[in-house]
């Protein structure tokens, strides 16, 4: 048994980003990544989605979709290589790899959206 | 009386363990499905990749997501983010499906039906897409 303290946290991000995402993300992608560019739907257009990306709400959604999301996957992405391939004795590696992608996305994701101009 | 200070042995004992095969998952279809169910977390990270990529393109100017929405429409990302939706479908059917087990909802100390519980997720699933969409296109 794992009993080191962050673990109910990480649970808690994994859970809450899968809650969000399960809400979320399939209309989210099927607009932005599938409709649009498909012209099933009018092109929103650079200015459009600009002064949707500007509104401090959008932002703040964007921000807790893209962390929590990046959380959720972390951690279940690590425990599909843990049971899937059965590479519990590479988890220093997996740890740093998913945990640490998951805190870069989030930097990077802050950054992103705070330098929206 | 026993030793007031413990007396440790390196010796561990080691169970017989049954070796899996690495494709354990392929051997029947509900392993499959749950293997499939948790690869649905790289959907996830496909797309929040992909979303944070527009929000630079947005950023960086007019060429730059023109040049973007470009990219989304070539085959190959086209295909992939099909692919992405219907894991992210099946995410969000499975993570619905187990909310009511995992919630344990009591109300007035008695159980909230697992299937009413499971109905107000869908339901709030459509309210949060129409909102979207409207936010979006409205």
């Amino acid at each position: 048994m794992n009993r080191r303290p962050i673990e109910p946290l990480l649970w808690g991000l994994f859970s809450a980003g899968g809650t969000l995402t399960a809400f979320l993300l399939p209309f989210h992608v099927f607009l932005f990544l599938l409709a649009v560019p498909l012209g099933w739907l009018d092109d929103p257009g650079r200015n459009g989605l600009l002064a949707l990306l500007r509104h401090p709400g959008t932002r703040l959604y964007l921000f807790a979709l893209c962390s929590l999301g990046l959380f959720h996957w972390a951690h279940r992405f690590k425990y599909t290589l843990y049971d899937g391939l059965q590479i519990k004795h590479l988890n220093e590696i997996i740890n740093t790899l998913c945990y640490g992608g998951a805190i870069l996305g989030t930097l990077t994701a802050a950054w992103l959206l705070w330098a929206i101009p | 009386m026993p030793p007031e200070t413990p007396v440790y042995t390196s010796y561990h004992p080691r169970w017989y363990r049954q070796r899996v095969s690495t494709y354990w998952w392929l051997g029947r279809w509900s392993y499959l499905v749950f293997i499939l169910r948790e690869l649905s977390s790289l959907a996830v990270a496909w797309v929040v990749l992909l979303t944070l990529l527009l929000v630079r393109a947005v950023s960086a100017g007019t060429d730059s997501y023109a040049e973007f929405v470009q990219w989304l429409k070539t085959p190959v990302v086209l295909a992939l983010n099909a692919v992405a939706l219907s894991f992210l479908v099946f995410h969000t059917i499975t993570w619905f499906n187990a909310a009511p087990r995992a919630m344990g909802l009591r109300l007035g100390g008695r159980r909230v039906p697992e299937r009413l519980v499971a109905v107000a997720h869908y339901a709030g699933w459509a309210a949060a897409s129409a909102l979207m969409a409207w936010m979006v296109l409205g």
